[in-house]
C-alpha cells in the first residue's frame, strides 16, 4: 500500500468510527481504561440538605424544622458545608479529589420522578422523548467496542442511561451471576418483538459471564449495608477492566415525610460507599483512571412541607470524585431568592453540560454527536 | 346461432356468478352464525392470556368454544372474593408508632419480627389463591390494579392494611373503575402510601394529587403543575384514623377555597376532583391502553384503543366493557412474534404450577423467589409499579427465572428439607438490628434460596405428552411438548433423541417459554 492510500484508509476508517484516533487515546490505554461510576440517588435527593447554603438566611426561613444546624453539619475548610453524614468524604476533599456541582437541572423542569429520570437518562429536552440512554448512544462508538460490555448496572433492574441497545448487564452479585449463567444459551436466530429482547438479554448474559468474572480478593472493608455490598460488587467488576461504565443505584430519596433520619442514613451510605470505592479501586490500581458522579432525577423543594418532609423540586447538586476532577465548588449556588412559581429553584448548569464533559473530556468522544446538540462542556476535569 | 351461444354463455356466466355469490353469502353467513371453535391451541393461548397457563384438561373444556363464547364464559365466572381463608392476623389492632415507642426493646424486636412474618404470610396467601383459583381473571385483574393503584408495604408498614387493600381491589377488579377510584383514594394503605393523610390546608402535600393524575387517571402530559397544586388543596384535610384503620376527614385542615382543576372552577373537595378526572377522555384511553398491553399485544392500536375507550367511558366505567372488547381482538389468540408478550414472574410461576398440575410446596419461598425475579408482591418498586413488558427480562431476572424453572422439575427425592423459617426470621432481625425497609427479606432470601417453592412431577407431565423421563422423547413427543408449552417455535429445536426429562428442561429453558 502506498503512503497516499494508507493515509486515505486511515482517514476513512477514522471517519467511519466518527471520532478519530484521539477517542481511543483518551479513553485510556489498554491496561488502564477510563472508568465512569455513576451513583444514582433515586427518588430525588434533597440537595439543600446535602450541600448546605448556610450563608443564606432564607434557608432557615424556608425550613424551620428541616434546616440543618451545628452538629448536623460538617464543614470542609470553611468553603463547603455538607450534611454531617458526608463527613467521611473529608479526606477526598483535602486530597483535591472531590468537586461539588451545584444548581444542575434543565429548562422547563418536569416534577414527575419517572419523566424526569427519563430526561436525565436519555439526555433529552423536557418536551422531547428519546428512546435511547445517553450512554447507550455513546456505546455505539469505536471507543466502547473494545470492552466486553458497555456497562454494568447494580442495584436496579432498569438500565437507565444504558437502556436501548447498549451491551449492558444488570446484576446483584457477580459470583451468583456467573454460576447461573450456565442456564443461558447463545442463540443465533433472528427474531422480532419480545422474543428479540429475550434473545438479546440471553446473549448479553453469556458474553458477560465469560468476560466480567472478577478474579480479585479485595482487602478493602466495605460497609455492611446493601449499598456497601453493591459498591463492593462494582469494585470487583471494575477490576476486570473490561467495562467502561458502572452504575450503582441507591433508592429511598423520595422523602415527603419525616425526612431527617431517612436522609441522614442514606447520605451516610453514600459517603461511606464512595470512600470504600476509592480504597478498593486504589487497591487494584484503577482509581487514577476513575470518575465518580452522583445524580438524581431532581432536587427537592426548598420549602419544607407539613409532614417534616420535602416535595419534588428541580435543580440539585451533583458530587464528583476522582483524582482527575477539578476539585472544589463548581456550578451555580442555589438562588433561594429567585424561586419559580412552584417555589422551586432555577437551574444554573444544564445536566447535559456535565454529560458533555464526561463524553468530550473523559471518554474523548464527540459530545455533540452523542447528545444531538451542543452543550458547552462544564470544566469538570483538570486541564 | 353464434349470437345465441354468446347469449347463453353470458347467461351461463351470470348464473354461475350468482350461484357463487349465493354460496359465498351462505358461507359468510354460516361463518357469522357459527364461527369456528378455538381449538386446543388457541384455547390454550386464550386462557393463558386472560388468566394463567391452563392444564390440558382445562384446555379441552374450552377448545370447542368460539372466541366470543369463551369471552362470555370468562367474564361470567369472575369471583369477587378470595377462596382461601384470610391469614389469622388481619383483624388484629394496629400497633402505631406511638405504641411502638412505648414498648421495651425486646417487645419492639418481637413486633418487627411479627410484621415481617405477616408480610411473608400475606404474599403466601395471595400466591396460594392464584395457584388454585377457579377465577384466574379475577386474580390477574387484582394484580393489574395492585400495579395500577400502587401501594407498597415498606412505606405502609401495616400488613393488615395491605391485606385490606388487596381485598378491596379484588372486589372491584372486574367491577366499576369510577367506584374503585373513589374507594381506593379513601383506602388507608393508599392514604399512607401517597401521604394523603398528611395533607393540610396550611401546607399541602402534593404527592397524591400528582400521582392520581399522572398514574391513576390521565397519564403524563394531560395536566399542568398548577392543576396538581390546586388538586392538592382539594385533598387537604383527608386523614386517617389509625386506631380504627379508617378514613377520616378533618374539616379544619381542609382548604374550603375555590380551586381551578383542568379548567373547572369551584370550591372542590377531593371527591369532586376525582370526578373531574373521570370526565376527561384521557382517563379512559390511559386505562384501555394499559389493559391492551396487559392482555393483547405490545403494540396497542391507537384507533381501536380510542374506540374502546369511548365505550368504556360511556358505560360509566364498567370494567367488563373494555375487557370484553379487548378479549375479542384477534391478536389475543394469534401465535405471532409481534403479538408475543413477556410473562410476568407471577404468570411464569403460577402458570407453571397450573399447567403442570404441580404443587405450591412453599408459598413463602415462592414469594421470595418472585422478588428475586423482580416482582415482590405488595412491594412494587415505586408508585409507577412494575414497568412490565420487555422490562421484566433483564440479565439478572432472566437467570433467576431460568433457575426457578430448572429447580422446579428436579426430582423431589434429591431435595433437602426446608430450613426453619422462624430461625431465619429471628436471625434476620438480630443480625441487622433495624431491618432495612427497602429489602426486608435480604436474609430470608438467602435462607430460603435452596427451599423448593414449587414441586412438579415431570414424569406425570411427560406422560401427558406420551413420553417418559428416561426415554428418548421422539419426534412426536418433542412436537407435543413444543406445541403445549411454547407460543412460538423454540429458539433451539428439541432433539428427538433427547431423554424426556432433558427435552422438558430444554423447552422450559427455551427463551420462548418466557413469552405468552
Amino acid at each position: 500500500m502506498n503512503a497516499a492510500r494508507r493515509r486515505f484508509v486511515q482517514q476513512a476508517s477514522a471517519a467511519v468510527a466518527g471520532f478519530g484516533f484521539s477517542a481511543l487515546a483518551r479513553a485510556g490505554s489498554e491496561e488502564r481504561p477510563r472508568l465512569l461510576v455513576l451513583l444514582e440517588l433515586r427518588g430525588g435527593n434533597d440537595s439543600l440538605n446535602t450541600v448546605v447554603p448556610l450563608e443564606d438566611g432564607r434557608y432557615f426561613d424556608l425550613r424551620p424544622r428541616l434546616a440543618l444546624r451545628d452538629d448536623a453539619l460538617v464543614s470542609f475548610d470553611r468553603s463547603l458545608v455538607l450534611h454531617r453524614s458526608l463527613a467521611p468524604l473529608r479526606d477526598l476533599w483535602e486530597k483535591k479529589e472531590m468537586a461539588v456541582i451545584e444548581g444542575v437541572g434543565y429548562p422547563q423542569p418536569n416534577l414527575s420522578h419517572f419523566r424526569s429520570i427519563e430526561i436525565w437518562d436519555t439526555a433529552s429536552a423536557s418536551n422531547e422523548v428519546l428512546q435511547q440512554g445517553w450512554l447507550a448512544r455513546a456505546a455505539r462508538t469505536a471507543a466502547f467496542a473494545r470492552f466486553a460490555a458497555d456497562g454494568v448496572v447494580i442495584g436496579a433492574a432498569d438500565l437507565g442511561p444504558l437502556a436501548g441497545g447498549a451491551r449492558a448487564v444488570s446484576l446483584s452479585d457477580p459470583e451468583r451471576f456467573a454460576r447461573q449463567a450456565r442456564l443461558a444459551k447463545d442463540g443465533q436466530i433472528v427474531a422480532r418483538g419480545a422474543l428479540a429482547h429475550v434473545l438479546r438479554v440471553e446473549n448479553d448474559v453469556v458474553h458477560a459471564a465469560t468476560e466480567l468474572r472478577p478474579d480479585v480478593n479485595l482487602k478493602t472493608e466495605f460497609p455492611r449495608t446493601p449499598f456497601g455490598v453493591a459498591i463492593q460488587h462494582a469494585a470487583a467488576i471494575a477490576s476486570t477492566r473490561k467495562v467502561p461504565v458502572i452504575r450503582v443505584t441507591l433508592a429511598g430519596f423520595d422523602t415527603h415525610q419525616n425526612q431527617a433520619n431517612t436522609h441522614a442514613q442514606l447520605l451516610r451510605q453514600v459517603g461511606e460507599g464512595v470512600v470504600a470505592l476509592r480504597a478498593a479501586l486504589t487497591e487494584v490500581g484503577l482509581w487514577d483512571n476513575t470518575l465518580v458522579l452522583t445524580y438524581s432525577e431532581f432536587g427537592r423543594r426548598p420549602r419544607e412541607n407539613a409532614s417534616a418532609g420535602t416535595d419534588h423540586g428541580t435543580a440539585g447538586a451533583m458530587l464528583a470524585f476522582g483524582p482527575q476532577v477539578r476539585a472544589g465548588r463548581l456550578g451555580v449556588q442555589p438562588a433561594l431568592a429567585r424561586l419559580d412559581e412552584n417555589g422551586n429553584l432555577p437551574f444554573g448548569v444544564d445536566f447535559r453540560s456535565v454529560y458533555s464533559a464526561v463524553l468530550d473530556d473523559w471518554f474523548g468522544l464527540d459530545a455533540e454527536r452523542v447528545l444531538g446538540r451542543r452543550f458547552p462542556a462544564l470544566k469538570l476535569l483538570r486541564a | 346461432m353464434r349470437a345465441r351461444t354468446i347469449a347463453s354463455a353470458a347467461l351461463h356466466r351470470s348464473a354461475f356468478a350468482a350461484a357463487t355469490l349465493i354460496v359465498l353469502t351462505l358461507f359468510t353467513n354460516a361463518k357469522a352464525q357459527a364461527p369456528e371453535a378455538l381449538g386446543p391451541d388457541r384455547a390454550r393461548l386464550f386462557l393463558t392470556r386472560v388468566g394463567f397457563a391452563p392444564s390440558e384438561a382445562e384446555v379441552s373444556r374450552w377448545a370447542d368454544l368460539t372466541q366470543a363464547q369463551a369471552v362470555d364464559k370468562v367474564l361470567a365466572q369472575t369471583a369477587r372474593v378470595a377462596a382461601k381463608p384470610a391469614p389469622e392476623w388481619v383483624d388484629e389492632a394496629i400497633v402505631s408508632p406511638r405504641d411502638l415507642r412505648a414498648m421495651s426493646e425486646e417487645a419492639r424486636k418481637k413486633e418487627r419480627q411479627k410484621q415481617i412474618r405477616h408480610g411473608l404470610e400475606l404474599r403466601a396467601w395471595w400466591l396460594d389463591e392464584m395457584a388454585t383459583t377457579q377465577s384466574p381473571l379475577t386474580e390477574r385483574m387484582t394484580l393489574f390494579w395492585h400495579n395500577h393503584f400502587v401501594s407498597a408495604q415498606p412505606k405502609v408498614r401495616y400488613t393488615q392494611l395491605m391485606y385490606r387493600q388487596n381485598v378491596l381491589l379484588r372486589s372491584h377488579a372486574v367491577g366499576n373503575f369510577a367506584t374503585m377510584l373513589h374507594v381506593v383514594a379513601h383506602d388507608p394503605a393508599m392514604l399512607i402510601y401517597l401521604d394523603t393523610a398528611t395533607n393540610r390546608r396550611d401546607a399541602p402535600n402534593e404527592n397524591f394529587a400528582r400521582e392520581v393524575m399522572e398514574l391513576f387517571t390521565l397519564g403524563e402530559g394531560h395536566y399542568s403543575e398548577a392543576d396538581i397544586k390546586e388538586a392538592a388543596r382539594a385533598f387537604s384535610g383527608w386523614s386517617l384514623d389509625l386506631d380504627r384503620a379508617t378514613f377520616l376527614f378533618r374539616p379544619r385542615l381542609h382548604d374550603t377555597g375555590e380551586k381551578t382543576v383542568l379548567g373547572r372552577r369551584g370550591a372542590w373537595q377531593g371527591d369532586d376532583v376525582l370526578n373531574i378526572l373521570l370526565e376527561q377522555p384521557a382517563t379512559a384511553e390511559f386505562i384501555v391502553r394499559k389493559l391492551w398491553l396487559e392482555f393483547v399485544s405490545p403494540q396497542p392500536d391507537p384507533q381501536r384503543v380510542r374506540l374502546i375507550a369511548q365505550r368504556f367511558r360511556s358505560s360509566g366505567y364498567e370494567i367488563r366493557t373494555p375487557l370484553r372488547e379487548l378479549f375479542l381482538q384477534p391478536e389475543l389468540v394469534q401465535r405471532d412474534q409481534d403479538n408475543a408478550l413477556v410473562k410476568s414472574p407471577v404468570e411464569l410461576a403460577v402458570g407453571l404450577i397450573r399447567q403442570a398440575g404441580g404443587e405450591l410446596a412453599h408459598p413463602g419461598a415462592l414469594a421470595l423467589r418472585l422478588a428475586g425475579m423482580g416482582q415482590n408482591l405488595f412491594s412494587p418498586p415505586n408508585v409507577r409499579g412494575w414497568p412490565g413488558g420487555d422490562a421484566w427480562i433483564t440479565t439478572q431476572s432472566l437467570l433467576a427465572r431460568k433457575q426457578f424453572l430448572e429447580t422446579s422439575i428436579v426430582r423431589t427425592s434429591a431435595r433437602t428439607g426446608a430450613p426453619d423459617m422462624m430461625r431465619a426470621l429471628d436471625k434476620s432481625v438480630t443480625d441487622q438490628g433495624d431491618i432495612d425497609p427497602a429489602r426486608p427479606f435480604a436474609r430470608l432470601v438467602q435462607a430460603l434460596a435452596q427451599t423448593p417453592a414449587v414441586q412438579i412431577d415431570p414424569a406425570a407431565w411427560l406422560k401427558a405428552a406420551g413420553t417418559f423421563p428416561e426415554r428418548a422423547v421422539g419426534a412426536q413427543g418433542a412436537a407435543h411438548l413444543v406445541q403445549n408449552l411454547l407460543v412460538l417455535p423454540p429458539a433451539s429445536p428439541v432433539a428427538n433423541e433427547a431423554l424426556g426429562l432433558d427435552a422438558l428442561r430444554a423447552v422450559l429453558l427455551d427463551p420462548v417459554y418466557q413469552l405468552k
